[in-house]
């Protein structure tokens, strides 16, 4: 039992054109940057990307963007990302809007083996066109089916050899329970220890769900929106 | 008139000791500035938090510790964090108590649109439809009237949906107005304004019932 790959370029080689993908983290926080960055260099395209953002410019899934390698993006708030605006409107991209709890509970059915969810959220809106309303006591919600995606990439705080997960903060995010949802599911983190050194009672994603991890480099953690008080 | 402060102001006043409230981005996210003394209240940021704190002192900001609106924040004594599914778990469940949200228009019987206006470029929805379809009450905070002048209460929204007949109570810098069956109920002016510039700005069926008091704030 070792799933430990080298590194990003060794995680992400067999991923070919056209592969849906969920990518983890909410705008740049809690993101796979050494896998977006491995996925650049291999030049890989036609790419589905389930994420809740689209990055920004010059930064995380907007580096994929740049370099066209995205065919189309699922995602709940794409906004902050001019090259991303660009292509949509030239109509080189498509794009998914679907509300953000309906993103999260659709990767959460996929790692839970159910098939698809009712939610309240986008009833009575064009998030509801062609899709199945049930009542249930009287309130009205839509049938949401569970993703499928080739690969999950997610970014952990900590991980084991077994593939044991550890988030950090608001960094945890979309990140578990993309975890559970891949088919494949690649996790780089910032730290990686042997199996038994994380304490059982403070994991978050069960290795079970894990197929690959390694410890990533050189993390760039960039701040969206600095907002700080001052000194003093 | 009410500025932007004061709008928040004047919803800070409906928060209840023990309250868990989900605050949007602009006007809903000042309200945390003024939550009255003795109220304890925990604010849950969709993203995978509660108990949020104020803005970080300069130089401690955390890349891992952001709020819905990609803002670095910080924790409060009491803090806990959780996954996005687990997130909206607890508002589709009803656990949150208040939502504050901004909108482009409502209609008269709590129809809100916030997400979308046809020929501009849509950076999506975000949580605001799960919010509006399972907060078992909201607020919302906006200006009365869009840039054009006309009125943002109206008898039906022309603008993309957001949710229907969830909006439970709107303020904006003339009023305080309730929705139910009837419309929207005026229950307080803002300072220095009449009934009779609410009603000219108001597009929606609009009750008037009384005199109507002046708000405190």
């Amino acid at each position: 039992m070792n799933k430990v790959v080298a590194n990003a370029q060794a995680a992400i080689a067999d991923i070919q054109n056209n592969a849906t993908l969920m990518l983890g983290g909410f705008g740049l926080c809690g993101i796979p940057e050494n896998c977006i960055s491995a996925l650049v260099k291999s030049g890989v395209t036609g790419l589905t990307c389930i994420s809740n953002n689209a990055g920004v410019d010059g930064f995380g899934i907007g580096l994929l963007l740049q370099s066209r390698q995205v065919r189309k993006m699922i995602s709940s708030y794409v906004g902050e990302n001019a090259e991303f605006e660009r292509q949509l409107l030239s109509g080189e991209l498509e794009v998914e809007l679907i509300p953000q709890g309906t993103l999260a509970t659709r990767c959460m059915a996929a790692g839970y083996g159910m098939p698809a969810i009712f939610t309240p959220a986008g009833v009575g809106t064009e998030v509801a066109d062609g899709k199945e309303v049930r009542a249930f006591n009287g309130k009205d919600y839509l049938l949401e089916y569970a993703f499928d995606a080739d690969f999950a990439i997610v970014k952990a705080w900590k991980g084991d050899t077994h593939g044991n997960l550890v988030f950090r903060a608001t960094s945890r995010n979309f990140n578990p329970l993309m975890a559970m949802a891949g088919k494949v599911t690649i996790a780089e983190v910032e730290e990686l220890v042997p199996a038994g050194s994380l304490d059982p009672n403070e994991i978050h994603t069960p290795g079970i769900y894990v197929h690959r991890i390694f410890q990533g480099t050189d993390y760039e953690k960039r701040i969206e929106q600095r907002t700080v008080r001052p000194r003093g | 008139m009410l500025d932007k402060h004061g709008i928040a102001k004047r919803i800070a006043r409906e928060l209840e000791d023990g309250f868990y409230v989900n605050l949007g981005i602009g006007i809903p996210t000042l309200v945390a500035n003024y939550i009255p003394t003795g109220v304890e209240v925990v604010l849950q940021s969709e993203n995978g938090l509660l108990g949020m704190g104020p803005f970080p002192i300069e130089g401690d900001e955390d890349a891992d510790l952001i709020n819905a609106g990609k803002q670095t924040i910080t924790t409060v004594a009491g803090s806990s964090f959780f996954d996005s599914a687990m997130s909206f778990g607890m508002i589709r469940a009803g656990k949150v108590d208040l939502t504050v949200l901004g909108a482009m228009e409502v209609s008269d019987t709590g129809d809100i649109a916030n997400w979308k206006i046809p020929g501009k470029m849509v950076k999506g929805m975000g949580g605001a439809m799960d919010l509006v379809a399972s907060a078992k009450n909201i607020i919302v905070a906006m200006q009365h009237v869009n840039k054009a002048g006309e009125s943002k209460l109206l008898p039906s929204c022309s603008l993309p949906i957001t949710g229907l007949k969830c909006v439970k109570k709107v303020v904006t810098e003339l009023g305080f107005f309730e929705i139910d069956e009837r419309g929207f109920v005026l229950k307080e002016r803002a300072p220095g304004v009449s009934v009779a510039e609410i009603v000219s700005k108001t597009a929606g069926r609009l009750i008037v019932e009384g005199e109507i008091p002046e708000m405190e704030l």
